[in-house]
């Protein structure tokens, strides 16, 4: 690890580093050398989501010297149900921007270094170079296997935190001799088994939770105190309160941290979880089922045509937004083919296109002669057609 | 023994956190519990009937890769049985 060991190299804490860390200064395990060593410190956060928002506040607050952020987004509404860095009169701006603001506020002799970009091959290793500790925040397999990668080729550790629903997972990943994140998961699950957080929901508070204790991982290791959680995976399981542990192992074959790595440097990451770039073609025709736009769906309901749209959501979903379409929701479709019209075009919508679309491919195979897709689903129709229709 | 269902795989799975089955190895646990809700096996399994490299299942707090007699360890009413999956959630960019 990068971390400055030399007590004597250490930078002194000023009369307001006392006064601000004196709770950390009594602490045995702490005390004055390990507050110049967080303060000596430069940790990366990829994200500044669910789990960035808790992990950098309290890597702030600990009093952590240097710390970088990457992202590119821009805060939305249905972000700060969880990502507790962002303010509601944030929306709209840049996330990179909303939590500098408040991470100064709350301590103004912090560096915060922005990474305003999309981690990516060709810029992973000079990003995360300069810092001691990463941690992982991101929201999507091409990234956690491009983070974990790059920790192990930079020899830097790798605190990890991903979750789900209700449930979360927190290990450290890619130290000197523990395993790495490939050790656990060799390979990606192929798109569209496991369901994003987007999708699938997750509960405001687990981010929060896994968060925190990533950001306790990263203090332990600047302390150099304490047992990791390498070597270990954390489970938390939200609705039932139950803490699990297993047991990690460095698998001797790993490609990437074993012995006879085969991975020696960044590789096409979208590529290794299975994305391949849709090409025009395929935009507009997907396993045989026409992609219809919200664009294109409009002008044909302001040129007086009635459409006929199949809802596939849930109920609780079309509660809160919808554009008028039959509510059938997805599982309910095979039992209540009869009351799908097969003589007209059916347009099928859901949230964002995944649902409907797998919808569409079922009705085509049940013998639907004119079944297409609406790409995007009621999002894309809130964003491009109608913003007073509400997104969740 | 029981087995710990994720929640990524709860909707296979009849919506059960974790169920309560006996047998006596991992393979016939796992045979049992596809057999009884078989929208689980192609998530579990490949088609030529291989765990898939992404699914990891653990022993109590044991690889079961690691295990010497991998999926054919016998197994005990008071075991349990994890299957962990991949989850990648943390941000907020929808990907879908």
């Amino acid at each position: 690890m990068g971390t400055v060991t030399e007590t004597d190299a250490l930078p002194e804490l000023t009369t307001d580093d006392l006064a601000r860390y004196s709770r950390h200064l009594i602490l045995p395990e702490v005390g004055m050398e390990g507050q110049r060593r967080l303060k000596a410190a430069r940790v990366l956060c990829v994200g500044t989501g669910g789990l960035g928002s808790p992990l950098a506040f309290y890597l702030a607050a600990a009093g952590v010297g240097t710390l970088g952020l990457v992202d590119f987004d821009v805060v939305d509404a249905s972000n700060l149900q969880r990502q507790i860095i962002h303010s509601t009169k944030d929306i709209g701006r840049k996330k990179l921007d909303s939590a500098e603001e408040k991470l100064i506020a709350l301590n103004p002799a912090l560096n915060v270094v922005k990474h305003e970009t999309m981690l990516t091959s060709a810029n992973a290793l000079e990003i995360l170079k300069d810092y001691d500790i990463v941690a992982d925040g991101t929201d999507n397999f091409p990234t956690r296997y491009l983070v974990n990668d790059a920790c192990v080729l930079l020899g830097k550790p790798n605190v990890y935190g991903s979750i789900f629903r209700f449930e979360g997972q927190a290990s450290v990943f890619a130290t000197e001799t523990g395993p790495c994140y490939r050790c656990l998961y060799p390979e990606p699950p192929p798109p569209g088994l496991v369901p994003s957080c987007a999708e699938g929901g997750v509960l405001g508070i687990l981010p929060g939770l896994v968060g925190i204790i990533q950001a306790t991982e990263v203090i332990k290791l600047i302390l150099g105190k304490g047992e990791s959680l390498a070597g270990r995976l954390l489970l938390v399981d939200a609705l039932n309160m139950r803490f699990r542990e297993l047991k990690l192992r460095k698998n001797p074959e790993c490609p990437v941290c074993g012995p006879n790595p085969t991975v020696t440097k960044l590789i096409d990451y979208q590529q290794f979880c299975g994305i391949v770039p849709e090409t025009a073609q395929e935009k507009n025709v997907k396993n045989g089922i026409p992609q219809l736009t919200v664009k294109e769906l409009k002008q044909r309901m302001d040129a007086g045509e009635e459409v006929f749209i199949l809802d596939v959501r849930e109920p609780f979903e079309y509660q809160i937004a919808n554009i008028g379409g039959k509510l059938v929701p997805m599982n309910d479709v095979p039992q209540r083919l009869a009351e799908i019209d097969r003589e007209r075009e059916v347009i099928v919508q859901c949230k964002s296109g995944g649902r409907s679309q797998k919808i569409a491919e079922f009705l085509k195979q049940a013998g639907f002669p004119r079944v297409v897709n609406l790409a995007g689903g009621i999002l894309a129709w809130s964003d491009q057609i109608d913003p007073k229709v509400p997104k969740y | 023994m029981t087995i710990y269902i994720p929640t990524p795989l709860r909707a296979f799975a009849g919506g059960h956190a974790a169920i309560e089955l006996n047998a006596t190895t991992i393979s016939g646990a796992l045979d049992i519990l596809t057999q009884e809700h078989p929208e689980l096996r192609k998530h579990l399994f490949t088609g030529e009937g291989k765990i898939r490299a992404f699914v990891n299942l653990y022993l109590n707090d044991e690889d079961v890769r690691y295990l010497p007699a991998k999926e054919a360890t016998a197994v005990a009413a008071t075991d349990t049985l994890s299957i962990i999956p991949s989850i990648a959630g943390g941000a907020s960019h929808p990907t879908t």
